[in-house]
């Protein structure tokens, strides 16, 4: 976007104070992120620049805390529970919440909005007061403190995310589609797995990793619900940051980071996969 | 054919059948059409007259309030869409997007469990009965409009169903196309013997590609005939009006003798006409005449015939016909076709001639 020549005063000062604005929101949204990955390389065992990093020193450096991060106990079993509940939690809420948005497309379903509005309301809801309900509800059915309770409770909270994004791909659904597999032949069953979802596919996988990101960085509801032997990797480094101020706090935040960036490229390269099978399918 | 007949080789019959959206209007009022195996037959009407309702019907994506539909002599009334075995071809061809054409073409096979050899075969000889088999590889959105219509008819044939529906299959083509594609596909139909009912609202479409027409309009058939009889003989003004042109003339039923009667139009004039929906002296009537069947050489006309004086308004040269606007008996909207003849007179606007036509041209139906 460049600056027609006609431009007035008034104009080219907005024009280049829009950049500056615009590249203030992103220097906040990105830097606090940014500044723990060389913090994680630290050598000291503190959360601040040494006055050898500051000299890129390499003695200023280390993979020490990365080396704790995966060797220690208390960092390996967290790791291992998050990995073990987040997955089975996301294909709960994407097999629940796909169903749920199939269901309230179809134009017979009554109190569409309201039932809508129930099943979303997990993203809506304060996180403690939902946790807090939880704990007393799971209580009563002998689910608190066990690691299906956890799951239970992750996929309860992906399924608004999955809901909204599958809902978003269903409008642009052309239902003669679905028409046709059945006078070709196909039962429901068939026409739902070969044809209507690989075109919903994209709703589908980022409703899928909004779920997985949710369970995996969630402290407050395992909090309540999780057993001590079901301690998750946010719930450790919320107590390490209250405990013992590690720099292996860092190591576990950049290897997340590291996770959520594989994960979004990968939601990115199936959406454009997906994006061109559909290509101009006629309307 | 008679009507006995025609019951017993009955391969679709609609009995009776009704169908309501909410309980309280019905969109299909007491349905009654049967075809014979082999017919092509198409659905005609206006938007909202309850077509394609009937079509989805018979498809199975709509179930009938009142009524039977029976295939081969078997209500389907119960029967859902997949296992009726019945073809379809969609107005927006609803290819797979995700699929290329031939994956597009083995879906029915692949559901009935066909061989993968057996599925190759069906597939190459559906393609090149389209001719369309160099594209086995492309993707729906990789095709032109033409292309995907074809392969559309390929898909729907390709499991070799008795009974093909069509639904608009034409409309977003250009009109070249269109017209090709309207051969192709009646060509196909009758070579591979198949049932076809063809929903459409382009009455030139309907009166080439069909065996009969039904005439919807207002949830009911009009007019069930073979195309020649709907646009010679329509049954009503709604009919006459609807297929082709045509000129109305209101008047008042003066006098009956057998075939022919005579009717006092509105302005006073005096005309001949054939009773078709009148019975009586003094019923009022509506007259139909199509603008290629009037007469401006007296010369050819029968010996004692009523004649009108006209006003010529309007001279179009098309090429081929000549179209003039008359002002007749106080309506200035008739028109008369006349061929480029070499002798063919051209009128002038201004002109005043006479004008006549043979009483069997002229039907005195119902006044709507």
């Amino acid at each position: 976007m460049s600056l027609p020549v006609y431009a007035s005063t008034g104009q080219r000062i907005w024009h280049y104070a829009f950049r500056v604005i615009c590249g203030l929101i992103f220097f906040f949204l990105i830097a606090p992120i940014v500044i723990i990955i060389p913090l994680s390389f630290n050598a000291q065992d503190f959360f601040t620049f040494s006055p050898e990093m500051l000299r890129l020193d390499p003695a200023g450096y280390s993979l020490k805390h990365y080396q704790d991060f995966f060797t220690n106990p208390d960092w390996q079993l967290p790791l291992w529970n998050s990995l073990a509940i987040a997955p089975v939690a996301t294909l709960i809420a994407v097999s629940l919440g796909t169903l749920a948005a199939i269901g309230l497309s179809q134009s017979h379903v009554p109190f569409k909005s309201a039932i809508m509005a129930i099943l979303i309301s997990p993203m809506i809801v304060p996180l403690i007061i939902s946790a807090a309900g939880m704990y007393f509800f799971y209580s009563r059915v002998g689910l608190q403190g066990t690691y299906w309770g956890v799951v239970l409770a992750h996929a309860v909270l992906g399924i608004p995310f999955v809901i909204i994004t599958v809902t978003a791909t269903l409008v642009g659904f052309d239902r003669s589609l679905t028409r046709a597999a059945a006078s070709l032949g196909a039962g429901p069953v068939r026409t739902f797995f070969m044809v209507q979802m690989p075109l919903i596919m994209p709703g589908v996988v980022a409703g899928a990793l909004f779920a997985f990101i949710t369970s995996f960085d969630e402290v407050v509801v395992v909090l309540f619900l999780g057993a001590p032997g079901d301690k998750t990797l946010p719930w450790q480094m919320f107590t390490g940051l209250r405990e013992q101020i590690s720099p292996t706090i860092l190591a576990a935040a950049t290897v997340l980071v590291a996770i959520s960036i594989a994960l979004l490229i990968t939601l990115e390269v199936l959406r454009r996969r997906s994006e061109r099978l559909r290509g101009m399918s006629p309307t | 054919m008679a009507e006995g007949a025609m019951a017993n080789d009955a391969f679709v019959v609609f009995d009776r059948v009704q169908k309501s959206y909410d309980g309280v209007t019905l969109v299909v009022k007491d349905l009654n059409l049967s075809l014979p195996k082999g017919e092509f037959l198409t659905m005609l009407g206006p938007s909202g007259s309850g077509k394609t309702t009937c079509l989805m019907m018979l498809a199975g994506f709509e179930t009938a309030t009142h009524g039977e539909i029976r295939l081969n002599g078997r209500n389907i009334n119960t029967v859902p869409p997949h296992k009726r075995g019945i073809g379809m071809v969609f107005q927006n061809y609803a290819l797979f997007p995700h699929m290329t054409v031939a994956e597009n073409l083995a879906f029915p096979l692949e559901v009935r469990k066909l061989d993968k050899s057996v599925r190759d075969e069906k597939v190459k000889r559906a393609l090149d009965m389209v001719q369309m088999g160099a594209f086995a590889g492309r993707r729906p959105s990789q095709l032109s409009g033409g292309q995907q219509q074809r392969i559309a008819l390929a898909r729907a044939l390709v499991f070799e169903p008795e009974l093909v529906l069509m639904d608009e299959p034409l409309g977003a083509l250009d009109k070249q196309l269109r017209e090709h594609m309207q051969f192709e596909i009646t060509h196909l139909a009758h070579n591979l013997g198949i049932t076809t009912v063809y929903v459409t609202h382009d009455q030139t479409e309907a009166l080439t590609m069909s065996d009969r027409v039904a005439v919807f309009n207002d949830g009911r058939i009009q007019q069930l005939a073979p195309p020649s009889e709907l646009y010679e003989a329509p049954v009503n003004s709604f009919v006459a009006q609807f297929i082709g042109e045509n000129n109305r003339l209101m008047g008042t039923v003066t006098e009956i003798t057998g075939e022919t009667c005579v009717v006092r139009l509105d302005s006073g004039d005096i005309i001949d006409a054939k009773p078709v929906n009148v019975s009586k002296v003094g019923d009022r009537t509506q007259v139909s005449i199509r603008p290629e069947r009037v007469e401006t050489n007296k010369a050819r006309l029968r010996p004692g015939v009523h004649t009108l004086k006209a006003e010529v308004t309007e001279f179009i040269y098309m090429g081929d016909i000549f179209r003039t606007r008359l002002k007749v008996a106080g309506h200035d909207d008739f028109v008369i076709k006349t061929r480029n003849a070499p002798d063919q007179i051209r009128h002038q606007p201004g002109q005043m001639i006479e004008i006549g036509w043979l009483p069997e041209d002229c039907r005195a139906l119902d006044a709507p």
